[in-house]
């Protein structure tokens, strides 16, 4: 357990979530990874409930900016509407006070509680089985938060309905992104002619993807098509730790030792069985959901129910986004990502990540798709904004 | 009085079949919310009986369904049925499929308290609140499927026990349905004791929902996350292909008990697989009421259509255990298991203590005649072997080769490939069993996320937390499969939905563990203690099949001990695993020491 808590700081530390993680896992005893006086409230909150594990962090920049303009916007509960939150999280409640009496209530209830206080927000967040589980919920309300906030300011200025105060809130914010990286990496050279190669080249791909910042968290998922087996990440795998962590799943369905799969084996597949394509990349970069969540049809009868039930041909560019929710439902991804994909290098489903293909036989083609149409999505964003705040600033101007 | 008109009806049938006298139970407020339903209202009304003997007329068999049985909350159709076990003497409760659930809950009852003994064969027969008693005279000696032809008019529900518990198998099951089994701790013989052959119910009511927006909102929610499952709804998941879908992964994981559990491969998995049976047997998707995974199926084609294919657990036992490579020879053991209404692990694995015991290279040949021999006890091997491996390597000499936790066979996880499966195994209260705790969800299966199953460290804790929820689970009572995805946080809000009563998921989990809890210091007052924690000694010495990259050494048993002494600590049990009374007045349970 000491190693797992040890494990999850260093990642939350190096996924930019926070700077001073504060975790504690349990079995017969409690250990936390640092001393902090935090631990007394957190201790009653750990009283009170029946877990193993506890993260407690101020979120790092520029999340912490966004969860405090959002829990001044929202004073009880942020509800988020991409994928992540709508399927695990539900929503996001908001506590007031730093003691175990304002948090209890919500972690009895949700999987995390954003804590604004003292001038500050902290999330906890909890696991019943691992810290990972923790891990996993912070890095998630971080990710919904932003989606969340950016989706929400563009649609505003749409609107023309932004105060000083929001554009200040927003300017921080943005002045905390990291630049995009422009260059993609030089990865393994295919074709593959065995399984070896293609687990290498998926576990570096995977890793480059974490390391460019494509994905929310960890997670995401790839594969490769060798021969007439589909080599896939295991469901919750984390793309920067594939090794062991790779399915080989015939495609002739002879053999079901592929049910720890990515639940979106079933979308990979056909966009196999469609098309020439041999490799195909998925994750979540940040402004590709957000712009596909950007819909100006203000009176479809589709509103609110875009992730399921949108049937316009939308794009952005050359890149057409699609509803669907996670998995094979009558509703899934499964059914509307794999014709969309067809004759495109990508394709966005809505509020929830992008999937980027090639028959280059590796993972560069599919890799430059990812960070070049997150780029464009990033670059796009911020045109739609700036053409709305020039509109507002004339109207400032002129009123 | 019931805490409101939503969810429960309030009342329970107790049923004495040495009177015929039949009594209708109105439980307080109190107690529906300190216990729900299912598992943990049938632990209340076992736990003042609990010391008689299995056999005695005294001894209660339990019938209980939970509050969201009849409503829109997914998979909630099932039942839990309990009593002491004739197989273990521990606490017997089992959680049963089909439509009995929902048909008992329809005709107006929570749940049955069936005592006393029948002077002659008898039946229930159950048409919302009338509650009969008939003559089983002419179905006594029946198999099920027979039962099945006679009663089941196809808008009731039936459950049947078939001969072997009639002739006193151990491990006789109670068939439900046709399909669906409430197996494994001799809940059969438990009927049969009772000279009680079957129970059918009819019910025409409907199941009030306090908020039905809140509980289709909830809903949604579930039916979303259930989709995002792989094991449940992804192409090689239960949904496709039955349970046996983890057959592959199994093998691949290097943990398939094979050979009565010396090994753990088997060679031939690949061809016995859900993929083989399926492209063999065509079978046909069948689902217990209010279930849209539907993971139970039914042949389509051939000479057995109709006939219930295996679970995983049979699929395995059948082959590996045994050593057997006719998929055929599945099929029929299968079927005559339920012909009989026996458990199919328990009767695979003792046929697999029997073929180690007497050095049988191949038992493949006498598979059917055992079983056949097993349930008529026509034989005194038949009558031997129908006490269970436990029972029949003791009386060998041979104990060592019963590869059980407290009588109970052993399901198809190697405990050497998943270090949490054989804390799970040790704590289960009904002896070896997967599913109280069932750490294959995270150690193999990977959710909620994966953990390592290579080590107990943070294994105690995971365990007493995963008992808690299933013991919540099996009282709402709903699915666990659904748990793969779902979780309590979700069905909280269907529970308050339904009835009204405001409930976190926390609430449920404390729930969970005085319910739990009870079991425990049932079996306690049975004599039962940290000696009967432990796990069959050819764990701790032999390795398993490695292979593949992966190593499985055997269990280091200072490590075991010590994740044990831990699980004692963190659910309140002082160092020989008895409950203590500080722990029992924690959770609001009357403390009887003896």
């Amino acid at each position: 357990m000491d190693q797992l808590v040890k494990k999850y700081a260093q990642k939350m530390i190096h996924a930019g979530l926070t700077d001073s993680p504060l975790i504690c896992g349990l079995d017969d005893e409690v250990i936390w990874s640092r001393q902090d006086k935090d631990i007394a409230p957190l201790e009653a909150v750990l009283a009170g409930m029946n877990i193993n594990s506890l993260i407690c962090a101020e979120p790092a920049e520029p999340y912490q900016s966004i969860l405090h303009f959002l829990t001044i916007r929202y004073p009880d509960t942020i509800t988020p509407g991409d994928c992540e939150t709508r399927t695990f999280l539900h929503d996001l409640p908001i506590a007031r006070n730093f003691s175990a009496k304002a948090i209890l209530p919500h972690l009895l209830k949700r999987k995390s509680v954003v804590v604004a206080s003292e001038g500050k927000v902290r999330v906890i967040t909890f696991g019943t089985v691992s810290p990972e589980q923790a891990f996993v919920t912070f890095s998630s309300v971080c990710f919904a938060a932003f989606v969340l906030f950016f989706s929400e300011f563009l649609a505003d200025c749409q609107k023309g309905c932004i105060t000083r105060h929001y554009e200040k809130a927003y300017r921080k914010a943005v002045s905390c992104l990291e630049d995009s990286p422009g260059t993609p990496p030089p990865l393994m050279r295919g074709p593959f002619t065995s399984e070896s190669a293609v687990h290498q080249a998926m576990i570096e791909a995977g890793r480059y993807t974490v390391d460019y910042g494509l994905v929310d968290s960890y997670f995401g998922n790839i594969s490769c098509r060798l021969g007439e087996t589909i080599y896939i990440s295991q469901t919750g795998s984390s793309l920067d730790e594939l090794a062991g962590c790779i399915d080989p799943c015939p495609m002739d369905g002879s053999s079901c030792a592929g049910v720890t799969a990515s639940s979106e084996l079933t979308a990979h597949n056909d966009i196999f069985m469609r098309t020439d394509n041999t490799v195909i990349l998925h994750g979540h970069p940040r402004f590709a959901v957000i712009l596909s969540m950007d819909c100006q049809v203000i009176d479809c009868p589709h509103r609110g129910k875009c992730h399921t039930k949108c049937s316009s041909d939308r794009t952005i560019n050359d890149i057409p986004i699609v509803p669907g929710e996670v998995g094979t439902g009558p509703t899934g991804l499964s059914n509307t990502l794999p014709p969309a994909i067809k004759g495109h290098r990508g394709a966005i489903v809505w509020g929830h990540g992008l999937f980027t293909v090639a028959s280059s036989d590796d993972f560069n083609e599919p890799f430059k798709h990812l960070l070049d149409i997150e780029n464009m999505c990033r670059k796009e964003y911020f045109a739609r904004v700036e053409t709305c705040m020039q509109k507002l600033s004339y109207h400032r101007t002129a009123s | 009085m019931v805490p409101s008109s939503f969810g429960w009806t309030g009342k329970i049938a107790h049923i004495n079949l040495t009177t015929s006298e039949i009594d209708v139970v109105q439980p307080s407020c109190e107690l529906y919310q300190k216990f729900i339903g299912g598992k943990g209202m049938a632990g209340h009304f076992l736990r003042p009986h609990v010391t008689l003997a299995w056999d005695h007329p005294d001894m209660p068999v339990l019938i209980f369904t939970g509050p969201l049985v009849g409503t829109a909350a997914p998979t909630s159709g099932r039942t839990t049925i309990m009593s002491r076990s004739p197989l273990t003497a521990t606490v017997a409760d089992t959680s049963v499929g089909g439509r009995l659930g929902f048909q008992l809950k329809r005709a107006g009852w929570d749940g049955l308290i069936i005592t006393g003994k029948s002077d002659k064969p008898c039946g229930i027969n159950i048409v919302d609140d009338k509650v009969c008693i008939a003559d089983a005279a002419g179905l006594w000696g029946s198999g099920a499927e027979g039962v099945f032809a006679t009663l089941a008019d196809g808008k009731n529900s039936v459950a049947t026990v078939g001969p072997a518990a009639e002739n006193g198998v151990a491990f006789s099951s109670l068939i439900v349905d046709k399909h669906h089994s409430a197996g494994r701790m001799g809940i059969g013989l438990s009927f049969a004791a009772k000279h009680l052959k079957y129970l059918t119910v009819h019910g025409t009511g409907t199941v009030a929902v306090h908020d039905k927006t809140e509980l289709i909102a909830a809903r949604e929610e579930i039916l979303r996350l259930t989709s995002a499952s792989p094991i449940l709804m992804g192409q090689h998941g239960f949904s496709c292909f039955g349970t046996g879908s983890i057959y592959d992964l199994m093998d691949a994981r290097r943990m398939m008990p094979t050979d009565n559990f010396k090994k753990t491969h088997f060679d031939r998995a690949g061809q016995l697989n859900a993929y083989a049976y399926k492209e063999t047997y065509s079978p046909g998707k069948h689902g217990c009421m209010g279930c849209h995974i539907r993971c139970k199926k039914i042949v389509k084609t051939r000479d057995m259509q109709g006939a219930s294919m295996p679970e995983f657990e049979t699929m395995s036992h059948f082959t590996a255990l045994i050593g057997n490579t006719d998929m055929d020879l599945v099929m029929h053991a299968n079927t005559l298991c339920n012909l009989y209404g026996m458990d199919t692990i328990s009767a695979a694995a003792t046929l697999a203590c029997y073929r180690e015991m007497s050095g049988m290279k191949d038992i493949s040949h006498e598979v059917i005649d055992l079983l056949t021999q097993i349930g008529n006890a026509s034989t005194e091997l038949g009558r031997k072997l129908g006490k269970g491996s436990a029972h029949f390597a003791r009386q060998h000499n041979a104990a060592e080769t019963s590869m059980s936790v407290k009588g109970l066979e052993l399901p198809a996880y190697d405990p050497r490939g998943a270090y949490g499966m054989s804390l799970a195994y040790v704590m289960s209260t009904r002896g070896g069993c997967h599913l109280r705790a069932y750490p294959v969800s995270h150690e193999i299966l990977r959710k909620p996320v994966a953990t390592d199953r290579f080590t107990f460290s943070g294994k105690a804790r995971i365990i007493k937390i995963a008992e808690d929820q299933n013991a919540v689970v099996d009282s709402l009572t709903a699915c666990k499969f659904i748990f793969f995805a779902a979780g309590l946080e979700e069905y909280a809000r269907a529970y308050t939905a339904v009835t009204g009563v405001a409930a976190t998921a926390q609430d449920l989990l404390k729930i969970g563990e005085r319910i739990y809890y009870q079991e425990r210091m049932m079996n306690g007052l049975n004599g039962f203690d940290a000696n009967d924690d432990d796990l069959p000694s050819r764990f701790f010495k032999e390795e398993g099949s490695s292979g593949n990259a992966i190593e499985i050494f055997p269990l280091q048993r200072e490590d075991f001990l010590e994740a044990r002494a831990r699980y004692y600590r963190i659910r309140g049990l002082n160092e020989q695993g008895h409950a203590t009374r500080q722990k029992a007045e924690e959770l609001e349970l009357e403390w009887i020491n003896s």
